[in-house]
């Protein structure tokens, strides 16, 4: 017999009702190679609700025009509805104030502006930042650079061959040059996700501020800024049903009004002349010339959707299904996961014996599988587990049980072809 | 839809599997690394070239089946070649995986290695089968810049 608990599981599951949410996807109806799509690469990118792309289209239909400096009825249009989006994200990951929130291209731009604005002012020779072993190249390199430049030193948090981060070596890093703890909220790689809010508050007991590279968490779980005190926080938009070129950093006040801006240009000045200029208030002051407008407004489209399904039902369908494909994967014969920690999400990585990423890759696209291979611009934690690569499925709420079957199937070819 | 055993063909599997002259010559006067940093493979090519001769020539690394097998089977064909008839035969493989050529015509010469006309069907493994021979080609000419497929 069943538990409470077991059958309040599964009516969660039947209640998300995925053959309708498949439905507001329109590129999930595509056959490749004469096979239906089964698209597990959501950790690169996720595909885009018909609401999302309407919100594109309508853009460029009816209300195409520049924001913040028309007096147009266009572009008052344009400019209510961009920062509607900047209204919708504040409330979606619960920030305090809407100037929090600052649009960028992605998570990469956003991580790049705290490394110029914030650690390049206040970086002295022998400083230290502390990142993590399991960081995507975009939480790795514009340290490196900021470092490099000032002297200071990049230091790494170790972890265990499940791919969990050592709290214990962690906080002993922490010391009295630590200028900025930047770690990834959940792995790409990995599919780890970080016991981030003990991480903050043991920085925070000595003062340093953490930025968390949210990319592969907000599109999966709830994220609220108030309950995890972080000071930054960087998620890019494509990942989370939105389109390309727009993300998001959120900064606490404080921090984003004493740093200097990122980028000079348009809209992000009060007022110009040849021997002054006086900075726009924040968050325009990060947001220099002309943005992705079309983007901005459909990742409001996107957040709607989101919120309608509810980011706690997502968790719930997503984490049933990350169960159950981690319980096929282990009946697979010659298949190992690389990426096991206790607290996971979306992610499975894996290695078949014998047989090298890319042309585990190349059958399962045959199949009709679009998965991930290579090192998932994370070389370093390829190099921890001493690999050069990984395949990757990546999963979203629109995927099914009988995609992950599709999967498990997929993956007895490839080991038949390399008997 | 291509078929898949036309791409992974039972040579290509017995390459991948046995890689011949996947060894480093304590003689090699000339070698090049090269590296495709879409899928990590990473391969270097050693040659001993006496008199425009390719005397002996060798591979280590590490990657796909089709780039393995690719890499063995070009140290089994250039052995022996002059430095001419090695551009030649490049040009001619580069040509058939590419799919500049039919895949029946591009056959003359390049003997087993016909077997990589499979590859044309799949345009981002196309680099898979070229890594070592752009490698080769960089170490005859004395390039000393790790050669990149992107």
């Amino acid at each position: 017999m069943k538990t409470a608990a077991e059958i309040s599981q599964s009516e969660k599951r039947l209640a998300f009702d995925v053959e309708k949410i498949r439905c507001d996807f329109p590129i999930l109806k595509q056959k490749v190679y004469g096979k239906p799509l089964v698209y597990l690469d959501n950790a690169a990118t996720s595909q885009k609700p018909q609401s999302v792309i309407d919100a594109l289209v309508r853009f460029y239909t009816d209300d195409c025009s520049n924001i913040h400096r028309g007096v147009h009825l266009l572009s008052e249009r344009a400019t209510k509805a961009y920062e509607d989006t900047r209204t919708k994200v504040q409330r979606f990951i619960n920030a305090a104030d809407e100037k929090e929130i600052v649009f960028v291209r992605g998570a990469t731009e956003g991580i790049n502006l705290v490394a110029q604005s914030y650690a390049r002012p206040v970086l002295a020779p022998g400083d230290e930042i502390l990142i993590s072993a399991m960081e995507h190249h975009s939480n790795i390199v514009p340290w490196q650079i900021i470092c490099q430049e000032k002297g200071a030193r990049l230091r790494v948090i170790p972890m265990n061959q499940r791919g969990e981060l050592k709290l214990d070596e962690y906080e002993a890093q922490l010391g009295p040059r630590t200028r900025l703890v930047a770690v990834t909220h959940v792995s790409n790689a990995l599919g780890t996700v970080n016991p981030v809010r003990r991480i903050i508050e043991l920085a925070h007991q000595r003062n340093i501020p953490v930025l968390l590279d949210g990319a592969q968490a907000v599109p999966h779980m709830k994220t609220d800024m108030a309950q995890l005190d972080c000071d930054f926080y960087a998620f890019s938009g494509h990942k989370m049903y939105g389109p390309t070129g727009i993300g998001v950093l959120y900064g606490k006040t404080h921090l984003l009004e004493a740093m200097p801006p990122y980028q000079g240009g348009g809209d992000m000045i009060g007022s110009v002349t040849f021997e002054k200029t006086i900075y726009n208030r924040i968050p325009y002051k990060f947001e220099a010339g002309t943005p992705s407008i079309a983007a901005g407004i459909a990742l409001g489209a996107a957040i709607d959707y989101l919120q309608e399904l509810g980011m706690d039902r997502i968790a719930a369908y997503e984490h049933d299904l990350l169960e159950y494909a981690t319980e096929a994967f282990a009946r697979l014969a010659r298949v190992r996961l690389i990426g096991t920690a206790k607290e996971k999400a979306s992610v499975l990585s894996f290695v078949v014996e014998g047989v090298h990423p890319h042309d585990v890759g190349t059958i399962l696209d045959q199949e009709g599988i679009a998965i991930r291979t290579g090192h998932h611009c994370a070389q370093p934690v390829m190099d921890f587990f001493g690999l050069p690569a990984t395949a990757r499925a990546s999963l979203a709420f629109y995927n099914t049980r009988e995609e992950i079957d599709a999967l498990a199937a997929g993956i007895r070819k490839v080991t038949e072809v390399f008997s | 839809m291509p078929d898949l055993r036309e791409l992974y063909q039972e040579v290509i599997l017995d390459h991948h599997k046995r890689p011949r002259n996947c060894r480093r010559p304590d003689d090699a006067n000339k070698h090049a690394d090269g590296f495709n940093p879409l899928c990590g493979d990473k391969v270097t090519v050693f040659v001993r070239v006496e008199d425009g001769v390719v005397r002996d020539i060798a591979f280590q690394g590490s990657g796909c089946a089709i780039s393995t097998a690719s890499a063995s089977m070009m140290t089994e064909s250039l052995k022996g070649k002059s430095e001419a008839e090695v551009l030649e035969i490049f040009n001619r493989f580069h040509d058939l995986v590419t799919g500049k050529t039919p895949a029946d015509a591009g056959t003359s010469g390049l003997g087993k290695l016909v077997v990589f006309a499979g590859v044309r069907k799949y345009p981002v493994r196309v680099k898979c089968a070229t890594l070592a021979w752009h490698t080769m080609r960089a170490a005859l000419e004395g390039r000393q810049e790790t050669v990149a497929t992107e």
